[in-house]
């Protein structure tokens, strides 16, 4: 192994003209997260209406979430990727095709990205979220509507206080997954944390400084995020109640 | 729109993009499925390990590993593997490895760590007492873990295991990043030189979807079939 390791490299002057290549990383981890942030707004609004939808006794509202759950599960990410970034804009009308495209460069690929990662993973916070609801007894649904509560006033009262709590690890650790995912958004041209590792690479030949330091960093995000949470789900559990039992599941 | 959809770019291209992609596709995901399970195995008899320092490492490598980007490590693999094989073979220079073997070691080592975590809850799903039954009978740790843990942990998480199974051969289409000819590399190669980004890339998400879906299924019938009545 004859591998000339250089530690200082990460205080070298980078040549995309941002400062040292550090700077470059701190502005990749800057995308990471402002992208994985927005997609998780994202994906927990819309995730947290289909989960609801799926519990509701309509069964057309059933019907469609399981059918969006099924299409966005079942297509790997990085195709949804191209297809939000290629396929979209020629396939909507033209001017507003050409309007997306001709957006200048970080947006041009951050907004669809967003927009992937967070459909993506709307799919997999409804999955948490109906189970969730109906981990509740089914008592409780049935006390709200006894107490005449209509369908929304017990989601919004009694089932969601309980069910958003019960999914609060699972949610992290999706999360998390938001964070890890966007990496993906480098093959659309998102220069995110991965893809900034990647470019100092490609011009200072230290391969292994430039990807310690970006292991590092999502290691540093992971351990933050899961105090973070530990926190919240402190701060928010209801005295009387253990906490959920986790299970297993696939998951990448 | 539809109207210049152009079907004729897939037919002409089926060929190219299943005898060659979705070989190298199926080839990836059997090797890393079959590697994955057996190493993550491994990894969760040692993390279930009364030795700490067996269940620590192990630890240590299984939430590495799920806690950065399979892109990362893709990454991290194309250029470590050429180190270490030269470092194994005793070398002076990093050897040629190929992006075929590269990947398939990545895949390999990514997802046992995720295998693991499914074996690991699987494990711990055989009530205690059958162990020490096992050990009772004077079976030793291997006796007991292959003729008696082992294959009820793994009947048990046979539909996660398939699951992940799935999702892995989704993941094999980020092997695109290293400019590998898989399904969606052929597909892509295609689409940039005949212009056809939109026919090439649905079709992609048709074929992608088309195989999950129906893997889909078939794992929730086998989760009916299979379920023990307790």
């Amino acid at each position: 192994m004859n591998y000339n390791w250089n530690w200082h490299i990460f205080w070298e002057l980078s040549p995309d003209g941002h400062g040292t290549y550090a700077h470059t990383l701190l502005i990749g981890l800057g995308w990471t997260l402002a992208t994985a942030l927005t997609a998780w707004v994202l994906a927990l609004v819309l995730g947290s209406i289909l989960g609801v939808m799926r519990t509701t006794p309509s069964k057309w509202a059933v019907r469609f979430g399981n059918a969006y759950v099924e299409l966005f599960r079942n297509i790997p990410l990085l195709v949804q990727m191209f297809l939000w970034f290629f396929v979209l804009p020629e396939i909507l009308p033209h001017g507003i095709g050409t309007a997306i495209k001709q957006m200048p460069p970080p947006w041009g690929s951050y907004v669809p990205a967003v927009l992937c990662l967070g459909f993506f993973t709307a799919a997999r916070v409804s999955e948490q979220v109906r189970a969730g609801i109906q981990s509740l007894p089914r008592g409780q649904n049935m006390a709200g509507t006894a107490l005449g509560l209509t369908l929304p006033q017990t989601y919004r009262y009694v089932l969601l206080p309980m069910a958003f709590r019960i999914v609060l690890p699972p949610l992290t650790s999706e999360f998390m997954n938001v964070i890890k995912n966007s990496s993906v958004a480098l093959t659309i041209g998102l220069v995110e944390l991965t893809a900034a590792a990647r470019s100092m690479q490609e011009f200072s030949f230290q391969v292994f400084e430039a990807f310690t330091a970006a292991t590092l960093i999502y290691l540093l995000v992971n351990v933050i995020l899961v105090f973070g949470m530990r926190f919240v789900e402190h701060k928010v559990s209801v005295p009387g109640f253990i906490g959920p039992v986790v299970k297993v599941e696939a998951g990448h | 729109m539809l109207g210049q959809f152009d079907f004729n770019v897939i037919e002409r291209s089926l060929g190219y993009l299943f005898r060659e992609g979705m070989v190298f596709t199926l080839t990836l995901t059997g090797i890393a499925v079959t590697g994955g399970i057996v190493f993550g195995t491994l990894l969760a008899m040692m993390r279930l390990s009364s030795f700490k320092t067996l269940s620590a490492i192990a630890g240590a490598y299984v939430n590495l590993m799920r806690s950065v980007p399979l892109v990362l490590v893709i990454f991290w693999f194309y250029f470590l593997v050429p180190y270490i094989g030269a470092w194994i073979l005793r070398q002076s220079q990093p050897i040629q490895v190929g992006a075929f073997y590269s990947s398939v070691i990545t895949f390999t080592l990514f997802e046992a760590a995720y295998y693991c975590e499914i074996m690991r809850a699987g494990i711990q799903s055989v009530s205690r007492g059958q162990v020490s039954a096992g050990y009772a009978l004077g079976l030793n740790y291997w006796q007991t873990m292959g003729k008696i843990v082992l294959p009820q942990a793994f009947r048990n998480m046979l539909p996660i295991l398939l699951t992940q199974s799935i999702i892995l051969f989704q993941d094999t289409s980020l092997v695109y990043v290293l400019s590998i000819t898989d399904f969606l590399g052929a597909a892509s190669k295609i689409a940039q030189r005949d212009g056809r980004l939109v026919e090439m890339y649905t079709f992609a998400a048709l074929v992608y979807f088309v195989i999950c879906f129906v893997g889909s299924l078939l794992v929730k019938r086998l989760q009916q079939k299979i379920a023990i009545v307790r």
